[in-house]
Parts: structure tokens; sequence; C-alpha cells
């Protein structure tokens, strides 16, 4: 079985949610009393697509605009983005943007990239429609999902979509940081990874989950377009 | 027997000094892994050194810098590569940073010109009529040198306090324009403490029966949580750039940092000791911890402190050779680690600047819990950025030994278990008491039993200790010893050079039983050392 090994940043304004979305994925729960993220925080989770394993290596950044300089630190050498706003704040759609402009600056790398509107349960509140966003996210060639992270809807589709891009991102073979295991011995890796993808550092934090493309969860039309490299 | 005062007259006396061996200190020992200045002594020496002398210590002395420094000198050329690519991060920081910061002035002027109008109006109204807020003992509020709201301790929006804030500003300039610095106001039970720093005031309104020094010290552990969460030098390089900056916008999500902090100083007598307590453990389990953290770390470079603690108290501290840690520090990592539920969530890498180390920069540190059954955290503090899967290696390492040897029992063991209580000492007439080892800067006290185990008594405790404190430590008459007696207790503070002793009795205790009861107290603590300190200060 051929294994991949991706590193995915999560980035966005404070409070739109990253740290829930990845702890409902992750973790599986919901907590009212998560406490704003200082730094990044590290997960690392494994899903299986047909017959290949991914392990994805997560860094949950810090929305604050304090930690902004750091975040080089964390996509340097990503190979997938979540991109996170809030539906409900307008503002956090903005923010959003100048994300995806400091990575399409900054990382050179193809990358899967995927933009998520998060909050669905406050769709009553809702600034920015799902067009706009759709529209956007297509115009930077990524993936456009909507979440909720309170009612865990569609969080499973967003992870399991950027698995799905490293899959055809490592079939490319144009990119040179993704770690691609032998099919036989997972022990010795043929690596060629950049800095910072040292050990895939296993936690007692992973979640495991199996996927198969036919029968997975991609019936929505804007889940499944190619990823396209920035 | 003294008689009571008739009201809250107390009734003060000097005792002679009760007789220990000159060099009867339990818990001292020759080596400390902490910095034992005391923290009030210190605040004297920087109130009274002029701001420009602080600034240029700072600025010359940058220990990261240092640690860095030496690293360069010892790395193979390999790595020079790395190290470029690093500065150029840091140039790209800076100018990103500057970018921010001239987009930010244009939107922070749109702000306040919005704000100005409306809010001026609503403040009185709002701020003042609440009967919550103005019945709160104690507010803090932090501003900026031109008069912009940083922060308020009870108050969701500061703009609405906007015209208060315009006073502040106004009597700390006013007594500037005559070369004079305001540091308190005094009207009634009220005090209004000032304490400048930069550029930023902080001003305290209190009506506690805490000094006007105490309330000073907690300011400065206030403005060391901001530096902290910003440095030092980003902080008076926003102010040098923006005059008029809105602080607030960089320190969003701390706020509740510097509320915890305050809280926890209303609960902790850490704080006033200026001192560490010790998780209490058996010397074997303690020392086979600390040989873990230095087998499984000491190879890793770059790496400055690793530290572990759990429920406010340290349970080992691992060390760079030369380089001690401040119990400020110590104290700011305590209310970090206890007001931040995320850590609980996954393994972070987090960027800490210690104060007392050096306010310039920032440490990075592996911040994680050592597992879902045991709530000790580890903090693995490096100056290296790009170390986080080396420590997080080291993590796992050092928890599969740790389980091994059994050693996460041992501490979910004494987390679990309520604490010594004071009656275990064997003097039934003592209520509770904070012993001070002066040449380690540890403490230890006693669990709180009835009558202190509500909250409203324990903090009235820690009032009669802060009133103590602040007595025998008065700089016009420094005193040795004091026996009070009070309408609810009886209280005993001793000074010596080795220690410092703060002891509440049953309301009728004489000075002659106190004093055995002391004795009796320092030789169960002498018995009980090599649990309740930690007596070594061991390094990498």
């Amino acid at each position: 079985m051929r294994t991949i090994e991706g590193k995915i940043v999560v980035l966005g304004a404070q409070g739109v949610g990253k740290t829930s979305m990845v702890l409902r994925y992750i973790g599986k729960m919901f907590s009212h009393h998560i406490s704003p993220t200082i730094g990044a925080s590290f997960f690392t989770c494994k899903l299986t697509v047909q017959d290949t394993r991914v392990k994805l290596q997560v860094w949950d950044t810090a929305g604050q605009e304090r930690f902004r300089s750091m975040a080089p630190m964390y996509y340097r050498n990503a190979n997938a983005a979540l991109i996170v706003f809030d539906i409900t704040q307008y503002d956090t759609f903005q923010a959003m943007k100048d994300w995806v402009k400091e990575l399409q600056r900054n990382v050179l790398e193809s990358m899967v990239l995927s933009v998520v509107g998060n909050k669905t349960d406050l769709e009553s509140q809702r600034k920015v429609t799902r067009e706009e966003a759709m529209q956007y996210a297509d115009s930077i060639g990524g993936s456009y999902f909507e979440s909720s992270a309170l009612h865990d809807e569609g969080i499973e589709d967003v992870f399991l979509s950027t698995a799905i891009g490293l899959i055809r991102l490592s079939q490319d073979s144009l990119c040179s940081s993704l770690r691609i295991y032998d099919s036989s011995d997972p022990s010795s890796p043929v690596s060629n990874a950049g800095v910072g993808q040292l050990c895939d550092g296993d936690t007692s934090r992973e979640g495991q989950t199996q996927y198969s493309l036919q029968t997975s969860s991609l019936a929505h039309g804007e889940v499944e377009r190619s990823p396209v490299c920035c | 027997m003294a008689s009571k005062g008739l009201c809250e007259e107390h009734n003060v006396t000097e005792t002679e000094e009760p007789y220990v061996a000159p060099d009867f200190e339990p818990g001292a020992s020759l080596e400390s892994m902490l910095v034992t200045t005391d923290s009030l002594e210190e605040l004297e020496q920087e109130m009274d050194s002029s701001f420009d002398e602080r600034q240029m210590k700072e600025s010359t002395t940058s220990t990261i810098s240092e640690i860095q420094e030496e690293i360069n000198d010892t790395t193979v050329p390999d790595d020079s590569s790395s190290d470029q690519d690093n500065k150029l991060i840091e140039n790209d920081e800076v100018e990103e940073l500057g970018s921010q910061l001239s987009e930010t002035s244009l939107t922070s002027n749109e702000d306040c010109n919005a704000a100005a109008t409306p809010v001026g109006s609503l403040t009185e109204e709002e701020g003042c009529q609440n009967p919550d807020w103005k019945e709160r003992k104690k507010h803090v509020f932090i501003l900026s040198a031109a008069g912009k709201p940083i922060y308020s301790r009870w108050y969701g929006n500061e703009d609405k306090l906007v015209t208060i804030f315009g006073v502040m500003q106004a009597l700390v300039s006013v007594v500037q324009t005559n070369q004079d610095t305001i540091r308190s106001i005094h009207a009634g039970n009220s005090k209004f403490v000032f304490l400048i720093k930069g550029p930023i005031i902080l001003v305290s309104v209190s009506r506690t029966t805490e000094s006007v020094s105490q309330l000073v010290l907690q300011l400065t552990y206030v403005y060391n949580q901001i530096v902290s969460v910003l440095t030092s030098s980003q902080l008076n390089r926003i102010y040098e750039q923006r005059r008029n900056y809105d602080l607030r916008r960089l320190l969003a999500g701390a706020e509740r940092l510097i509320d915890h902090l305050l809280n926890f100083m209303e609960k902790e007598p850490a704080f006033l000791l200026g001192a560490v307590k010790c998780l209490p453990l058996t010397p074997s389990v303690r020392d086979s911890i600390t040989q873990t953290i230095i087998q499984t770390c000491g190879k890793i470079k770059n790496l400055v402190f690793a530290i572990l603690l759990a429920n406010n108290q340290l349970i080992t501290l691992v060390r760079m050779k030369k380089y001690f840690i401040h119990p400020v520090d110590l104290h700011l990592i305590f209310n970090l680690v206890n007001s931040s539920e995320s850590f609980k969530a996954a393994e972070s890498w987090t960027p800490i600047c210690l104060p007392k180390f050096d306010s310039s920069g920032f440490l990075h540190g592996h911040v994680s819990y050592l597992s879902d059954d045991c709530e000790a955290c580890l903090l693995l503090l490096t100056v290296d950025r790009d170390v986080f899967f080396t420590l997080s290696e080291a993590k796992q390492k050092i928890v599969e030994k740790l389980r091994h040897g059994n050693c996460l029992e041992a501490i979910n063991e004494s987390v679990n278990r309520a604490g010594y209580t004071a009656s275990q000492v064997g003097v039934p007439e003592m209520r509770h008491f904070l012993y001070k080892c002066m040449s380690t800067a540890q403490f230890w006290s006693p669990a709180l039993e009835p009558p202190y185990h509500v909250t409203e008594e324990s903090e009235r405790l820690l009032g009669l200790y802060q009133a103590l404190h602040h007595r025998l430590h008065a700089a016009s008459r420094p005193l040795k010893l004091l026996h009070q007696q009070l309408d609810k207790e009886t209280l005993l503070g001793w000074i010596t050079s080795g220690f410092e002793l703060y002891v509440a009795f049953e309301p009728l205790v004489t000075k002659h039983s106190a004093t055995n009861a002391v004795n009796k107290l320092l030789r169960w603590i002498k018995k009980e050392e090599d649990r309740l300190f930690i007596l070594n200060a061991p390094t990498f």
C-alpha cells in the first residue's frame, strides 16, 4: 500500500473556528470553552482513500494579528492549506483573501487550496453568500466548502477532499516536499522531505478513517474540483 | 496573655526572637535554579533607577541572542544555510510588521474619529451607573501614554470609559510636566496607584488593604504579562512608530491572560512572596523524573529550560548551564498554562517571552500535557524555532519512560491528594502558614482547611498575610518578628536571613506558645524538606 504524508496548514482570522474544525475532525468533539490558540497546535491524522494511506500533519495556527509574522514558519513546505472564514463576519472573508495572497506570494510549490466558510449553524446571520465565496475559490483555483463545527456538518468533506487532492498532487510528481513511502515497507520511507518534516510524530490524538473513492460523500458538485496549484 | 483589642485596634507587639541555630534553614540549598533576589527589593531599585538606564541595560544584554551566538560559534558549517534562511525570514517579518503598522494606522485613525463623538456622552452614563462595576473592590486600567485605552478589568468595552482614561492620562502628564512622576493618590479608603512603564500607563484603583508597593508589584506583573505576549522591543517599536496605536489589536485574545493573572494574584501567595511552590514528591521519584528529562533532552542543542508543572506547582525544572529562571517568569508560565485550555487538546508550538530572562525576544515553547491520564504540563523552551519535531519526539520518549517508571502515577497521586494539612505538623493551635526559603526562592504552605476553605475566608487570610508582609518589610521601619492578636486569629511573622515565615494561629494563642509552635513547625519542615522542596538545580 502506498502511503503519502502531507503537511496541511489551517489559516484564517481569529475566532472563525479553525481549532473547533480540527478538533471536531480529529478529536470527534466540540467544546464551547476552547481558548484562543497561542502560536500553533499540531495534530496528525490518517485516512485511507482506496489503496492509498494518507497521513496528514495538521498545523492549526492562531488567528490573532500578533502571530501573523510567525505564519511563514507553518506554511513553509505545506502541501495543502485550509483557509477558513466565518460566514457571519464579512471582514473574516476579506482576511481570508489576504491569507491567500500571502500564500501565493510565498509558497512556490503546488498546493491544495481549500476555502472553508464555517458556522453554517448561524445561517440566519449569514453575511457572505455561498455564490460569492464559491466564485472567489474558483478564481484562485481552490475548492469551496461550507461547514459547521458545532453541528459536525461538512468537515469530513474538507479533510477528505484535501487528502484526495494530495494524492493527485503526488501522482503529478511535481511536488518535491510531499513525502511518499514505498508500498511494502513503511518503515523505510523513500523520502525527499523538506525542512520541517523531520518525523511524523505519531501522537495519541490520531484520527483514523477509511474511505473509498466510490462510496465517499463526494456528491457535492463543488468538492470534486481538481486541485490547481498556486 | 495580651488582651484583645477593643474594636479593630490590633494588639501588635514585637517579640523576642525564638531561638534557632543560626544556620537552621529548612529547605535551604547551596544551589538554586531560581533567581533569588527579592521581588519587592528589585521593584524598589527599578523604581529608583531612571528609565533611560533601564533601557540601556535591556538593549545591551539580550540573553537569547547570547545563547544563539554561542551556539553559532560551535556549529558546523553545514548549518550556515539555515541560519541565512532564518535571517531572511526575520527581515521579511520586520518589513511585514512595518507595512501592517502603516495599514493599521489608517484604520485606527478612522476608528478614533468615528468613536470620538458618540462615545463621550455614553461614558458617564453607562460606566458609572452600573452598580456592579462600582462595587468592585479593585479595578485595573491600562492605557497608552497618549491616553488610548488598552485594558480595563470588569469592563468589556474600554471605549465607553474614554473619559476616565482621559483623566488618568491627564493626571500622569500634569505631574510629568513638573519633571516628577505620580505614584499614588489616597482618597478615603481608596488608593489610586500609577505605574508608568515606557509607552504605557497602568493604574490600579483599590479599596483593599493592600499596600501601595504591593499594588505596584501587581501592576508590574500585569506589565510583564503584556511583555510576555509582545516582547518589550515590539512594544516600544510600535509606539515609536505610531504614538496613537491601538494596542488592543495586538493584544486580542490576550486579555484573558491579564484577567486570569489578576484573579490568580488574589488567591495565590506566590506572587507576594516572589517564590514558587513545588509539588510534594518522594525525592527518588522527583530525581528519576529529572534524570529522564536530562537523558532524553541532554543532547538537544538550544534547549534552554525544561519545565514540568502540575496544579500550579513545580515538579521539576532543568536548565541550560549558566542560565537561571526568575520566579516572575515562572509565575507568568503558570498563568499561561492555567488559562489556556487549548494546550490540553494538542501539542502546541508557542512563542513565549520571559521578561526577566530576556524581554526583547521570544523563546519557542513546545507545550503539551504528559498524557490524557496525567494533568502535568511539560514545557520545553528553546531559542531555535525549527526544532518542533525534535522536541515532539523527545516528549514522547519522556512520557514512555515516565510511564514505565510509574512516575505518572506518582504525580497523579500527589496532585489528587488534598496535600499536607497544617494539622499534620502536630501543632493543634496552628491553622495555616507560609514558609519561604530565601536561598531557593521556593515556598510551601499547607492545604486550606476550615475556616479558610471558603473563598471569602481564604482571600481574607491572604489579605492578612499581605498586611503582615507589608508591616515586616516597611521601608521606614523593617521588623524581624511580629506577633499580632486579631479578632479572628493570631498572626506571627518572622524574617531571618534564611527564611520568611507567616503563621495563622487560633485567636487566643500567647506569644510563648506561638514561639514554641514555630520551633516545632521548623523542625517538621526540616524533616520533610526533601519532599516539599527541590534541593538541587539540575542542568542539561
